[in-house]
């Protein structure tokens, strides 16, 4: 499947929801644990070698399956597939805990589950989404979708 | 980069509602034509099929920091889907009709995680500057910060720093969607509501999720109107 990687690899460096040193094993049988940088950004988990700037390798969150592993551990798993397992293994309960939590919110499946789109519910007029040219530009992206949005209404 | 496709596949073609889909024209690499082809989006991936009932896509376009404009050129109805820093070339994809541009328009412009966060974050800085304003505002007790814009070190999310006000019920129910305010009562008293209001369901949707609750019946947060008569009024200063 084609996909646009440079924009994959640039949200890897984007700000990151949760991001830890962690023992990760793949689902391969006989795969070894291994320490490795993993960033969870948006619906994305970027895994990273604890001493590279470039992924790895990223997982789509959408649904997957966050399951408690032995004590301080977890795993990801994916609905078409229960079989294959990735492992995560954290210092503590805790810090597993503070994960899948992470990991549950992430998809964005949660959101269409309660089949309201969080702003709109409130009233939060579509006008008042578009208006973004007034907003700061972040990371030197500027926010256009407003001037272009005022021709179709 | 590895990517798990074979769970993004899945995910393409899986029974949940999609967010849009429908035919585009999308344009090939440096020179060659354009092909139709069979758009699905579903959150902030663009997925594109050679055909309606193909079992699996030909790509997928992560939508992450995308901006969308619409472009007048050779083709009708046509728009681009941007991405900053130069690293790939826009997405140049036309649709059949002016309603389908709008939507897909539309749609594209809402799919990333990162307009959501934009559009919050404008929200906090609005609520800012006007409590500056109108410190004597009746306000429940003021949370400190409301939001924080970036995901904090310890790895909290942005929607989980909320304050912690249980017992603070909102004085009027939301709007339901798309209506406009008739009169405005002051918008800073919107606004908070609107935070709460947030907080609120966002605490009960999280409470759920973590009993284990699937079904919709279960996420319903009741709202307790206030004894106060008025006009419901949410408008956007």
């Amino acid at each position: 499947m084609r996909y646009n990687e440079k924009e994959l690899q640039a949200l890897s460096r984007q700000p990151a929801e949760m991001a830890a040193e962690l023992g990760m094993r793949g689902p391969k049988k006989g795969s070894v644990a291994k320490r490795r940088l993993v960033k969870l950004v948006v619906n994305f988990l970027f895994y990273f070698r604890p001493d590279e700037a470039e992924p790895l390798g990223a997982l789509l969150l959408e649904r997957c399956i966050v399951a408690q592993e032995e004590p301080g551990g977890f795993s990801i798993s994916f609905v078409e597939d229960l079989s294959r397992k990735y492992h995560f293994e954290c210092c503590s309960q805790e810090q597993c805990q503070e994960w899948m939590e992470a990991l549950r919110r992430a998809r964005n499946e949660i959101r269409k589950m309660t089949g309201k789109d969080p702003l709109e519910q409130f009233g939060i007029s579509e006008e008042a989404r578009f208006q973004l040219n007034s907003l700061p530009t972040t990371h030197g992206r500027t926010a256009c979708i407003g001037s272009q949005l005022d021709v179709l209404d | 980069m590895k990517l798990n496709e074979r769970s993004l596949a899945f995910y393409a073609t899986c029974d949940a509602p999609v967010d849009n889909a429908g035919f585009l024209h999308k344009r090939g690499g440096r020179g060659a034509g354009s092909h139709r082809r069979w758009f699905v989006l579903r959150g902030n991936m663009l997925f594109y099929f050679e055909a309606e009932a193909s079992r699996e896509p030909l790509g997928v376009i992560l939508l992450e920091g995308c901006t969308v404009e619409l472009v007048d050129v050779r083709e009708e109805f046509a728009f681009a889907v941007h991405f900053a820093g130069g690293r790939s070339r826009p997405y140049v994809l036309a649709a059949d009709s002016q309603a389908a541009l709008e939507g897909w328009v539309k749609a594209l412009s809402r799919a990333s995680f990162h307009y959501l966060r934009l559009v919050v974050r404008e929200l906090e800085q609005q609520l800012a500057a006007m409590r500056e304003g109108s410190p004597a505002n009746a306000l429940p007790a003021s949370p400190s910060p409301v939001l924080n814009p970036r995901p904090k070190e310890n790895g909290r999310a942005v929607w989980s720093a909320l304050p912690e006000q249980p017992t603070a019920a909102p004085q009027r129910p939301p709007l339901p969607p798309r209506r406009r305010a008739s009169a405005s009562n002051g918008p800073l008293l919107s606004f908070a509501q609107l935070h709460e209001q947030y907080g609120l369901e966002v605490r009960a949707l999280r409470s759920q999720w973590r009993g284990g609750h699937t079904g919709l019946a279960g996420l319903e947060v009741s709202w307790h109107p206030s004894e106060s008569g008025g006009t419901h009024t949410q408008d956007q200063p």
